[in-house]
């Protein structure tokens, strides 16, 4: 440790222990396909019973895209998305269809041609960095549930858990706003917000570096929202561990109005900006863990991990 | 564990690495700085004479012993001769040999010596001086002269002086002017006074040598008077009787026989030049290293042709580059494209010089990001759309150059030195970057990507530092050593400190 004492004194990590002590030692390359590659990731997680945005059809092959538009015809929208893209590129989220023409959420129109074509170029690697034949996933569109429409500005929030070892320790809901362009990525101007682990409420918020009290478009505060389904959240975030095997783990979790908590995705190098927006380092709570592992309590079942991190982390509690 | 483990590994290198460093620098003596060099002096002997007919053998007596002195090399130029060098007893002797050969002959003996202080006179004890067979009445002289000498002495030293004192003095006593009639300069002289020192029981012999000077062409052979005080050899100026040798008096030879001689040439003459020459310390290293039968300097990149020494102090410094990345990039938390990007941009600075270069190299980087834009409409497949970027990298860095020569810019030339592989990878990760993450992190990362690149170009600029790496690659293994502890920092980057700044502000 060069510099940083005070930092240190509040726990907080930074990417070179992140990347030396925790995701050097918890997470195994072997076990990154799991989280990489959605489809996998989709698969084990409902192998699992972990709920996740139902999966319609996959394109392996410029063959399968042909073969799509029976398989579009029967759902009203979904969503298509290449297996091992990332930072939302080549996503198109279809909430309908006017004449013969998708309608994709912006309002903008698509025929059937172009997203085929768009499909096929998902197959052929456009969107996977390496530049690798991709696979196309055809699921279930998330209808959001509208709880952060006071606190978001269009686009859809997310919730992002830390799980290390198995067990929920830190949560954030990212919000969109217009600086981000309706995205829900802090890098680009979303607004982080805390989760308090122990009830779902929101608590403290950040926006890049700095920590804001109101969301800048809706000027609406943001804390004290009650994040729903709060439980069934960690129980999803907890089977995480189950699912990808990654000791130090971000689960990604959205709320649909029907079917509730979904898993979108998960990551093996989650950011650690939710330390800003929680304004909290990670350090004492994986200290915590840490401790109980080493006494041999370990839980097998996600729902219990669950239940006991809301009662580990309560003295992280703002109150 | 793991810690230990790197720990331990990186202890190793660096004591490796420090132990040869070591090793070569203070037993070596390898110099740590390229411009510690000392003098050296190139002496040659000419021998001249004109060849008679029939086989032709000539000998010079050549340095053997020579305290305060270290000999770098030896040659002889003769063509024609065959050459060798044997041992007769008091010295070395060179040799030249020819059957037959006509006119003015020039044999050329030279030797390179350098000071070097370490370098005594390493002789045997002599046994004691049988005493000499002088006739009389110069025995009797000789005897009293020694005896009466004796009395006024306490040792060896102090016993020459006084005999010298004797012998020098301008009213010489009878004994005196008995022995030394007819002797007062040269060989006769200086054998009289080993003889006389032989009934004293002095082991005494002649050296001959140059007083090294700057430059001469004809330079005089001094002699001097060395005896044996029992322990160690002690120099006497025979005329003066001072003792002690004056600095830079470089023994030719001992003995009193002639220094050169000549079997079927006649008129000989010998002559000596002195020349002096900035040594460079590293050949003295090396000629030490091998008189020691040292492997490791064998086994040096000084051992390599020039051209690729040229290559290989150039390949030593991307360690130190990348180290520079390691530090801004682990330590600051500098953001950088890739992660030798930085280093290889830095190496093609090289070629231009650094304003230059960091010009160009914006300039081709801007350019070509424009153009990858437009591409990007084209929805390119990865490989054909990074073909096309490396394609008009091309193009603009033959444009860039055409239009500097017509404008009269000839840094505009260098460009074609540029890695063009290397801008184009550049171009692509950037405009990635820019699409996932928006055109302020791709700016960021640009930036801080030159920023990298024009300190580690300054870096492994360093002229002492290439020297250094050079001379001793195995500090690489230190610095091998150092990037594993990096490897394992877990500290926080200088970056973070401001971006958990709200953190620690926190007063808890
Ligand atoms: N099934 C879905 N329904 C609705 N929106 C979705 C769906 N999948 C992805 N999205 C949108 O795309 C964004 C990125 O999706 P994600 O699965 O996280 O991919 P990436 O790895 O590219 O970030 C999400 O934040 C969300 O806004
Ligand atoms: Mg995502």
């Amino acid at each position: 440790m060069l510099w940083g004492h005070k930092l240190k004194d509040s726990g907080v990590i930074g990417l070179n222990e992140r990347n030396a002590n925790y995701i050097t030692a918890l997470n195994s390359r072997r076990l990154y396909p799991r989280v990489d590659n959605k489809r996998l990731t989709k698969s084990l997680a409902a192998a699992a019973g972990m709920a996740v945005p139902e999966l319609y059809a996959v394109a392996e092959s410029q063959g399968d895209v042909r073969g799509l538009p029976e398989t579009l015809a029967q759902h009203k929208s979904f969503v298509v998305k290449p297996a091992s893209g990332s930072g939302g590129d080549g996503i198109l989220v279809i909430d309908g269809r006017y004449g013969g023409n998708y309608r994709l959420i912006n309002g903008e129109l698509m025929p059937e041609s172009a997203l085929l074509h768009h499909t096929s170029n998902i197959v052929s690697g456009q969107f996977s960095l390496t530049g690798q034949p991709d696979i196309a996933l055809i699921e279930y569109r998330v209808q959001f549930d509208s709880v952060f429409d006071e606190i978001s500005y269009r686009g859809v929030p997310d919730i992002r858990i830390i799980v290390y070892r198995g067990y929920p320790v830190m949560a954030m809901v990212r919000l969109p706003t217009r600086q981000s362009d309706g995205k829900a990525n802090l890098h680009q101007g979303a607004v982080g917000a805390g989760v308090d682990l122990a009830t779902g409420l929101t608590m403290s918020a950040s926006s890049g570096n700095l920590r804001v009290r109101d969301h800048p478009d809706t000027l609406t505060p943001i804390a004290g929202h009650q994040v729903p389904h709060w439980g069934r959240i960690l129980d999803i975030a907890a089977t995480g561990y189950e699912v990808s095997g990654l000791g130090y783990l971000g689960v990604d979790i959205v709320i649909d109005k029907d079917l509730g908590p979904l898993m979108l995705e998960m990551n093996a190098r989650p950011g650690l900006n939710i330390q800003i927006a929680n304004d909290a380092g990670l350090k004492p709570r994986f200290a915590v863990i840490d401790a109980v592992l080493k006494d041999g309590a370990a839980d097998n079942e996600p729902e219990a991990r669950a239940r006991a991190s809301v009662e580990l982390m309560q003295p992280f509690s703002p109150r | 564990m793991t810690l230990r483990y790197v720990q331990g590994l990186a202890l190793v290198c660096a004591l490796l690495g420090f132990s040869v460093f070591f090793y070569k620098q203070a037993v070596l003596g390898l110099p740590l700085t390229e411009d510690a060099s000392r003098s050296a002096w190139t002496i040659e002997a000419s021998l001249r004479f004109e060849a008679r007919p029939g086989p032709i053998k000539a000998a010079l007596r050549v340095p053997a012993l020579t305290p305060g002195f270290a000999t770098l090399s030896e040659n002889s130029v003769a063509g024609g001769y065959g050459y060798d060098i044997g041992y007769e007893d008091g010295g070395r002797r060179a040799q030249w040999a020819v059957r037959r050969a006509s006119g003015e002959q020039r044999l050329y003996y030279r030797v390179v010596v350098y000071g070097d202080p370490s370098i005594e006179e390493a002789d045997t004890t002599p046994p004691f001086p049988d005493p000499p067979n002088l006739t009389e009445p110069e025995r009797t002289a000789a005897l009293e002269l020694v005896e009466e000498v004796r009395q006024q002495s306490a040792d060896a030293a102090s016993l020459v002086s006084a005999l010298l004192r004797r012998v020098n003095d301008p009213t010489p006593d009878e004994n005196v002017a008995l022995l030394f009639e007819g002797r007062r300069g040269g060989t006769r002289r200086m054998s009289m006074l080993i003889d006389l020192l032989a009934y004293a029981r002095v082991p005494a012999r002649s050296v001959r040598g140059l007083l090294l000077k700057d430059e001469q062409r004809n330079a005089p052979i001094a002699t001097y008077l060395e005896i044996h005080d029992g322990v160690e050899w002690l120099f006497f100026d025979p005329s003066s009787g001072s003792q002690g040798l004056p600095d830079n008096f470089f023994a030719w030879s001992r003995g009193l026989e002639t220094l050169a001689t000549v079997q079927g040439g006649s008129g000989l003459e010998l002559n000596f030049a002195v020349r002096r020459s900035q040594l460079d310390s590293l050949d003295v290293a090396t000629n030490r290293a091998e008189q020691r039968g040292s492997l490791l300097m064998t086994f040096s990149l000084f051992s390599l042709p020039i051209q690729t020494q040229a290559v290989y102090s150039v390949l030593l410094m991307i360690p130190i580059g990348a180290l520079v990345m390691v530090l801004l990039r682990n330590f600051v938390g500098v953001q950088t494209f890739g992660t030798f990007m930085p280093v290889l941009i830095a190496l093609a600075f090289r070629e231009t010089d650094l304003l230059a270069g960091v010009i160009l190299f914006t300039l081709l980087t801007g350019l070509g990001l424009a153009i990858r834009f437009l591409l990007e409409r084209l929805r390119l497949l990865l490989v054909p759309r990074l073909t096309a970027v490396l394609i008009i990298v091309v193009l603009l860095m033959l444009s860039i150059s055409v239009i500097a020569h017509q404008l009269g810019l000839e840094t505009g030339l260098s460009v074609a030195l540029f890695p063009m592989v290397i801008i184009a990878m550049t171009i692509e990760r950037m405009s990635v970057i820019w699409e996932e993450r928006g055109a302020q992190d791709a700016m960021k990362a640009g930036a801080g990507s030159l920023l990298v690149a024009a300190l580690a170009y300054l870096v492994m600029g360093i002229d002492a530092l290439e020297y250094l790496f050079f001379t001793f690659p195995e500090l690489l293994l230190v610095i091998l050593a150092f990037v594993l502890l990096c490897g394992r920092y877990s500290g926080y980057r200088l970056s973070e400190l401001r971006r958990f700044g709200v953190l620690s502000r926190k007063d808890s």
